[in-house]
């Protein structure tokens, strides 16, 4: 009758013969499931970088009309626009995202349907959130 | 750190084709998995080719019909054929299964069928992977009943909706298809409990019988033992007893979350 501690020395006296790894991520077939939860730690990882890119437009801002004029024109520009706009999209399914999570995290959706529904909603509703962001940011300039 | 790539010693490499059964009229294609530990070489896939109008439906029967008529160095495991043993848990057509409940015709998204031992796994030979970490994990989640109270003169008594807690719990045949399809356990199956120890340790929790609640979740409260799921899902999807680990593991996570408040 081991404690916690006992069973953890088990669990450390299994080691691994010198045998191949059987084939993983190679071999795998892809679910929409998978392939959303992957996709919010892409997004997630994106939103570090994209928040580099903002603290560079407010220190810019900060810095005088002269780097904020700057700023402005790399943002507005063909690359820069492309950029904003990928990182617009890793926001909102990133949150969208986030809510699926909130949801199964609650207990609810697990079914087979709901689940598949769920991850693959995600994309459409991130999708057409960030062009109805873009619609109303370009009709507004 | 998660390692993507297969180690040296472990990538595939093209293997040879079997010959096709002469004035066979409807032959499927088979793409195996195949290591020896009995030589150096790395693991390898050979192509057979089985005679569908003299084997069985499942992918269990085309296995048995190439080692019987083929090649009998083919090594897989296999018992009760019928899904409740769990000893031809594998992969096939990219999606763990067992062999004997998957049909054939089930597994045609390439064109040939590919068979693979359970992903991730250390391989002991073709198609039988090393589950003594796995049985190790379902062994430290202590499965079975604990109590502080005296035992009673006969059996502990539970209501039946009480019992009715424990169905798509009790049914887990330990394959370990969910587990091994988990790329959580795939990048942490040394810390992270996995979808199956995990489905047990919550079938242990909400017995009624059950004293030790709270030292089992004590012992789940860990960065890694129960908190690596992602709700990747994968185990759900692969349950080849239709049970939902993902939902389970979701319930422990909240009655960690309901004892602190």
């Amino acid at each position: 009758m081991g404690g916690p501690l006992d069973r953890r020395m088990i669990l450390a006296e299994v080691k691994p013969a010198a045998r191949p790894l059987s084939p993983h991520l190679q071999i795998y077939r892809w679910s929409w499931t998978m392939a959303m939860s992957i996709a919010h730690r892409v997004t997630g990882t994106g939103l570090y970088l994209g928040t580099v890119l903002i603290a560079a437009w407010l220190v810019a801002a900060a810095s005088g009309p002269a780097a904020y004029d700057a700023a402005q024109a790399v943002a507005g520009s063909i690359i820069g626009l492309l950029v904003l706009f990928l990182y617009s999209f890793a926001l909102l399914h990133h949150m969208v995202g986030g809510l699926r999570h909130f949801i199964w995290d609650m207990g609810h959706g697990f079914d087979p349907q709901t689940r598949t529904n769920l991850a693959k909603y995600s994309v459409f509703v991130s999708g057409g959130l960030t062009l109805l962001v873009w619609i109303a940011a370009l009709a507004l300039r | 750190m998660a390692e993507f790539n297969l180690p040296q010693n472990s990538r595939l490499v093209e293997g040879k084709a079997w010959p096709k059964p002469a004035g066979a009229k409807n032959v499927a294609e088979f793409k195996i998995y195949r290591w020896n530990p009995d030589d150096t070489a790395n693991p390898r896939t050979d192509t057979y080719y089985v005679d569908r109008n003299d084997c069985g439906p499942m992918v269990l029967d085309a296995l048995i019909w190439i080692k019987n008529k083929v090649d009998p160095t083919l090594t897989f495991r296999r018992s009760c054929r019928e899904g409740i043993c769990g000893s031809c848990a594998m992969n096939m057509d990219g999606k763990n299964g067992l062999a004997c409940t998957t049909g054939i015709d089930e597994c045609g998204s390439k064109g040939k069928v590919a068979i693979y031992p359970l992903p991730h796994m250390p391989v002991i030979k073709d198609l039988v992977p090393d589950l003594t970490r796995f049985y190790a994990q379902h062994a430290s989640i202590e499965p079975w009943l604990k109590t502080t109270t005296p035992a009673p003169e006969k059996e502990w008594r539970q209501a039946k909706d009480d019992r009715e807690k424990l169905d798509g719990l009790y049914e887990c045949i330990l394959c370990a298809c969910c587990s091994t399809s988990c790329p959580s356990y795939w990048w942490n199956g040394d810390r992270y409990l996995g979808p199956a120890a995990l489905l047990q340790a919550y079938r242990w929790l909400i017995d009624s019988r059950d004293e030790a609640t709270g030292e089992r979740l004590d012992d789940l409260e860990d960065p890694f033992r129960l908190y690596r799921c992602h709700t990747i899902m994968n185990c759900a999807n692969a349950c080849p007893k239709g049970l939902n680990p993902a939902k389970a593991i979701a319930e422990v996570k909240k009655m960690m979350v309901a004892r602190q408040v």
